[in-house]
Formats: structure tokens, sequence, C-alpha cells
């Protein structure tokens, strides 16, 4: 039966077939993720305010990402004047995209992945920015004054996180030896203890590793406290400001979407991706339980913390997490040289 | 972080400065009201800010001069609608000294003890309201729940929640039955634990306390150039506050202390009013424990009020600072001028000079700690 099976769906394997269920497969779990992970978040801030949240469309409300959308899309399109109306309208338009290709390359289960690059690490690094320039392109194009320097705001974050980020990454490279996120998750097989987070023997600092790359995930992904870019009692919605509609939606969902992406990474880089943490039964349930772990404790940072100063944000980065980052970067290059030579 | 002048880098030494105007408010989430402020900026850093007010003028000193005391009574509470026990208070007061109504000491206790719970629920609207200022969403939640048993036990004795009218020239509307004392009682009992959480969850936390200590220092000299009272030129050090330095109704048989720091920057405005809510529950857990029995209303308080031809002046220590009435009467039962000193706008125009310089960020910290009520500013 299953080699019955197998021989009438071995076509869904080659190219074009494949290439459509991946585009689909991914498109649909980032809007899903996208969608609810707002109701998570509503529900979720509800819960640490001791309020029930939307309880209103549908069981429990969840059916309010739907009516959410169905309002936004009922929204008249307005191009404020003076605005670059171009770059206006495409900046929504460009905010998804690099999510949806750097998911491509995230190993999601054993062989779920939609390619299989061995610089997947790369790809997700060289892809993943062009996110924030983005939300820089739509401030800049909104020709408000909010939004402008929301998006000068967002530039200088973003440079201030990149480094200790890639620093990170850098490391975590040199300690498993390859750039491919699918042997990166194989290394980490049987057993939580042989998960990157504890390989303290290569680098004794690797929970520190673990809390700058978190750190950065939540500055790139302009999560609180490192909300600065849309920081409301500020800027009012900073770069958002002047979006309406389903072009605010897109730039909403993308920050949700962002935020599967960067807990994807940190699941596969330091959580050992869809292992185990007991070495039995590896698989798909596994890398979901750990990254939804990660994005509640996003959410959960979000509505305990107040937000930081812009210099308390950039003094972090410099003075601390980039010092940090190449401090364990040079320990762990020097720890390797030492196990090398010790077998 | 502070410049006076335009920043000048050496690199774009040759750049002309270009500043410009950033319009924050009437309609912005900081103001919380329809403050406007016009900022000059340099980039991030504030150069002017210039408050602009009237957005919500309501001519509340006109209205007292066109109606009799009895009909502007009810005015009161809407200048400051979130301290609205002080103000009537304040009003009650001139207009009882003016015409010598002797209040009974029941009513001056019950007086107390309401005036007290309004400022806890004062200071805890702004606690809320801050800590949004500056990104922290979930403490607002938790301030007006604890604001909503406050709310709670006023309704059940003036039956309104905000804009309360429960003083009358003479004494009170009516008195408190046994469910507001024991509630009242109940509430001192929770709000004690409640404010050790919130100092141990909000005031300790290390991101509120960078963002707060050193942030905007408002030295006493600025405070008495503008005549800043309240928390905020107890935070700058100067122990001023109208309950001790000038008593009123009974503030003179209550043990309180008057929290003062030294520093006058946002952190210490902050332990000010947090400090302020514990002393105003030590208020009334005596005000509570002496309350004594008899009338709540002086008695032949004449229907149609003549005050006598005069200049009257009486202050209360409201919740944001010194709130002073002052009635002129020619003799005939409407008043000839209503003077109302609101702190708000006092404390508003420091922000000007004091803001000068400041991130953007922080200067919105600072605004905040000043616990501005628009309507007590344009009144």
């Amino acid at each position: 039966m299953n080699a019955l099976f197998a021989k009438t769906f071995a076509f869904l394997d080659t190219e074009p077939y494949r290439l459509v269920i991946w585009v689909v497969a991914i498109v649909s779990f980032v809007a899903l993720n996208a969608a609810y992970l707002v109701w998570v978040e509503r529900k979720g801030a509800a819960r640490f305010q001791r309020r029930p949240g939307p309880t209103e469309v549908g069981p429990a409300g969840l059916l309010q990402p739907v009516a959410d959308g169905l309002k936004l899309m009922s929204k008249q399109l307005i191009v404020p004047a003076g605005a670059d109306s171009m770059l206006f309208r495409a900046a929504p338009l460009l905010v998804m995209a690099p999510v949806l290709m750097s998911l491509a390359v995230v190993p999601f289960g054993r062989g779920v992945t939609a390619l299989d690059l061995n610089a997947s690490l790369l790809i997700v690094f060289a892809l993943g920015p062009i996110n924030l320039m983005v939300v820089m392109v739509g401030g800049w194009a909104s020709r408000n004054k909010y939004a402008v320097m929301s998006a000068a705001r967002v530039v200088s974050q973003n440079v201030a996180y990149e480094i200790p980020m890639l620093l990170v990454v850098t490391t975590m490279a040199m300690v498993t030896g390859t750039l491919d996120l699918n042997q990166i998750v194989q290394q980490q097989s049987g057993g939580f203890w042989h998960w990157n987070l504890f390989r303290v023997w290569v680098n004794p600092l690797m929970p520190v590793t673990f809390l700058i790359f978190y750190i950065c995930m939540l500055a790139e992904t302009n999560r609180a406290p490192f909300d600065l870019a849309e920081a409301e009692s500020e800027l009012v919605a900073g770069a958002y400001t002047e979006y309406g509609e389903m072009g605010f939606g897109v730039f909403f969902m993308a920050e949700y979407a962002n935020i599967v992406l960067g807990c994807s990474l940190a699941t596969v880089l330091f959580l050992g991706g869809w292992q185990s943490p007991f070495g039995v039964m590896p698989g798909l349930v596994w890398f979901l339980v750990k990254l939804y772990f990660l994005i509640f404790s996003v959410v959960w940072i979000r509505w305990t913390f107040p937000r930081t100063q812009f210099y308390g944000l950039l003094n972090l980065s410099w003075k601390i997490l980039i010092p940090l980052s190449l401090f364990t970067l040079i320990l762990s290059a020097g720890m390797i040289k030492i196990l090398r030579a010790l077998s | 972080m502070i410049v006076s002048e335009p920043i000048s880098s050496s690199v774009a030494g040759s750049a002309p400065h270009e500043t410009f105007v950033l319009n924050l408010g009437p309609q912005h989430p900081a103001t919380h009201g329809v403050l406007r402020v016009k900022m000059t900026m340099d980039g991030e850093y504030v150069l002017r800010a210039e408050p602009v007010c009237g957005y919500i003028h309501r001519m509340q000193e006109k209205m007292g001069e066109n109606r009799t005391y009895a009909q502007y009574l009810p005015n009161t509470g809407r200048i400051d609608y979130l301290a609205a026990m002080n103000y009537t208070h304040g009003f009650v007061g001139a207009v009882e000294r003016a015409s010598r109504i002797q209040v009974p000491p029941r009513a001056e206790y019950i007086r107390v003890i309401t005036s007290e719970l309004g400022r806890i629920s004062s200071h805890l609207v702004w606690w809320g309201a801050f800590l949004l200022d500056l990104g922290g969403f979930t403490p607002l939640l938790y301030a007006f729940d604890d604001r909503e048993k406050i709310l709670d036990l006023l309704e059940g004795i003036t039956g309104a929640r905000l804009t309360y009218c429960y003083y009358r020239f003479g004494g009170l509307c009516n008195d408190v039955d046994e469910s507001f004392l024991t509630g009242a009682r109940q509430f001192v009992a929770q709000m004690r634990p409640r404010l050790k959480m919130y100092r141990a969850l909000v005031t300790e936390n290390v991101i509120l306390r960078k963002r707060l200590i050193g942030i905007g220092p408002i030295s006493p000299e600025l405070c008495r150039k503008y005549g800043a009272t309240g928390p905020v030129i107890r935070a700058s050090g100067v122990p001023y506050d109208v309950r001790k330095a000038e008593p009123y109704s009974v503030y003179n048989e209550f043990h309180f202390d008057i929290p003062t720091f030294s520093e006058g920057d946002s952190m210490a405005r902050y332990l000010v009013r947090m400090e302020e809510m514990a002393q105003s529950l030590r208020i009334i857990e005596q005000a509570l424990d002496k309350l004594p029995g008899g009338p709540v209303m002086a008695e032949k308080v004449p229907r149609v009020l003549k005050l006598p031809a005069g200049d009257y002046c009486y202050a209360v220590e409201a919740a944001r600072g010194r709130f002073m009435v002052r009635l002129v009467s020619d003799g005939k039962e409407v008043a000839y001028r209503v003077k109302l000193r609101t702190p708000c706008l006092s404390n508003l125009s420091l922000f000007e000079e004091a803001s000068h310089g400041m991130l953007l960020a922080d200067a919105l910290a600072m605004l905040g700690s000043l616990d501005l009520v628009i309507p007590d500013i344009d009144r």
C-alpha cells in the first residue's frame, strides 16, 4: 500500500510540483502564523494583564484575526500627499519577501526543507536585513516626520544589532563547522545535552551566546523592549504612521513572520531544531514545540518590560553585546584549536 | 545627554544646521489628552518645546462668575477630573471660609478620607499612564484594578465614579455607611502589599530605572520660577505640601510624612508619588480610627448663599499640587471674580525650559513624570 502510495505520488518530488507545493506550504505557514500570532499576542497580553482578551468573534475569539483582516481590507487606501507613491506602495509588498525566501532553507523536520542548500545559514542572513531596509523605505516614502525619524532609528538599530548577531552566527558556524542548517541540526541529535546551547566544552559561554542571539533577534524584529521604530508614545506608529488599510496589516504580519523566522533560527542553531530532547522520536512536532515556546517568551517579554531609550539600545549593542560576542568568538576559536590539538 | 546648540559634526561641518518643527499633539499617544507641544527638533534632540494650550478651554472661571456658588460647585470636579474630590474641597473650603460656616468634625474627617482616596486613585492613573508612555503596557491594567476598588467605594457614597460632587457648603451631601468604612479599611489592607509588589516588579526594573534616573532634572529654582508645586517640587527637595504648610480641614490632626527627594529627576518624581500613596493610606487609616460621630452638615446654611463682600482664598493640596480658589465677592449671590490656580499649568510651564536639549524619548518621559491633566491646564 505504502509502496503504491509512494509510486503514485512520486511525481510530487519532481521539480515543478515540489516547487509549487513548497511555495504554497510556506506561504500558508507564514500567513497562518502571522494571523494567529496576533491572536496569541492579544490573548497572551490579556492574560498577563488579567483580562480575557478577544472573546467575541468565534470560540475564544479564534476568528478575531479574520475579522481584523476583513476590517483592514475594507479600509480606503490613502497615499498621503507629498509621499513617494511608488515606494510607499512597494514597501508593504517587499516587506514579506525576505522572510518567505529565508524560510525556504529552514529545516522544519527531517527532510522537511524546501531548499537544501549547503550555505543555508548564509542565505538567511543575507536576506534577513532586507526586511528592515524595507521598513526604512516605507518610513522614508511616507514623508511624515515621525516616519522619517523612525526610519533613521531603524537603520542605526539594524547596524548596531546586525554585528553582534553575525558574530554569534560566525561563532556557531565555527563550532559546528558548517553553514548548512540541516547538518547543524543533525549534529545535535540524541538528547538535549547534545544541543548547541549546552556545548560548553567548545564554548564555555554558549548560554551567553544564545542570550546575545535572542536579544539581537528581539532588536532585529523590532520587538519590545527594543521597539524603538514604532515607539507609539514617541513616534505615534513610527514608520507605519501613514499606513492604513492592508498596507499596515502586511507590516504587522511581517513583524510576526520575522519573529517566526528568528525563533526558527534560534531553535535550529541552539535548541536542536527538530531533534527530540530525550533522543526519541525526532520530528516536526519538536521543532514546533520549541519554536512556539520561544515565540511565547517573546510575547511574555513584550508585555512585561518597558521600552528602552534609543541610546540605551545602542549602548547595549556597542558597549556590551559586540565586545561580548567578539570575546565568545575568539574564545571558541581558541577552544576549537585546543580540542583539535588534544585529539 | 544634553546639548544646548544644534549638534555639529566634524564630518558634515559645512552642512547647514537643519532643524524641523515636530507637532506633538493635540492628538498624540503621549500627551493623554489634547495638549499640543510644538517642538523644534534637531534630529532627535529637542531644542525648543513650546506648549500650546487652549484645546480644551471651557471657561471654568467665567462660568463661576455667572452662576451661584451652588450651581458652580459641580464644575469644580471637572477641572481635574482625576482628583475631583480635592477640587470640590478647595471650592467648598473657599466658600465656607468666606461665609464663616463651621463644618462639623465628622464631615471634615470624611472629607479627608475621600480626598485621600481620590489622591490614591489619581496617582494610580498617573502610574499606569506613565508606564504606558515608557512602553510598559501591563501596569496600567493593574493600576486600574486597584483604582476600581476606590471608585466602587466612592460610588457607594456619592453615586458618581469620576466627577464627584460630594461636598456641600457646610458639610457633605450624605453620611457614609458602614459598608464604606469596612470597605475603606479593607482597601488600606489590600493596597499595602500591592504597593510592595509594584515596587518589586516595576520600580526596581532595570529598564525603568535606566529610563528615569537622571532624566529631566528640575532644580528647586526652576520650580520657584514657574510656581511648580506638588510632587514636582517635592521631588526637587522642597518639602512644600499645602497639607503641612497651611493646614486646612483637619490635616493637622494626622501623622504623615511629606516624601521629598533631592535628585529632581524623573525617578524622584516617580518615587514621590509612589511614597505619597503609602502616606495617604496612613492618613486614611488614622482618620478611620478617629472618625467622630455627629452630624455631617452644618446647621443653618442659607439656601441662597451670599458671601460677604471681600476677597477670599483657599488652597488645598490636590493630587498634582497646590490648587487654590480665589473668590472675590461683591455681596451678591454670584461671585464677582473666580480665579482658579491650578497646579498643572505651572508644572507644564517649566517644561519648555527643562526639556531644552533633551532627546525626544527622554523629554516625553519627563512630560509624563509631570503628571499633567489637560483640562486642569486649560480649565
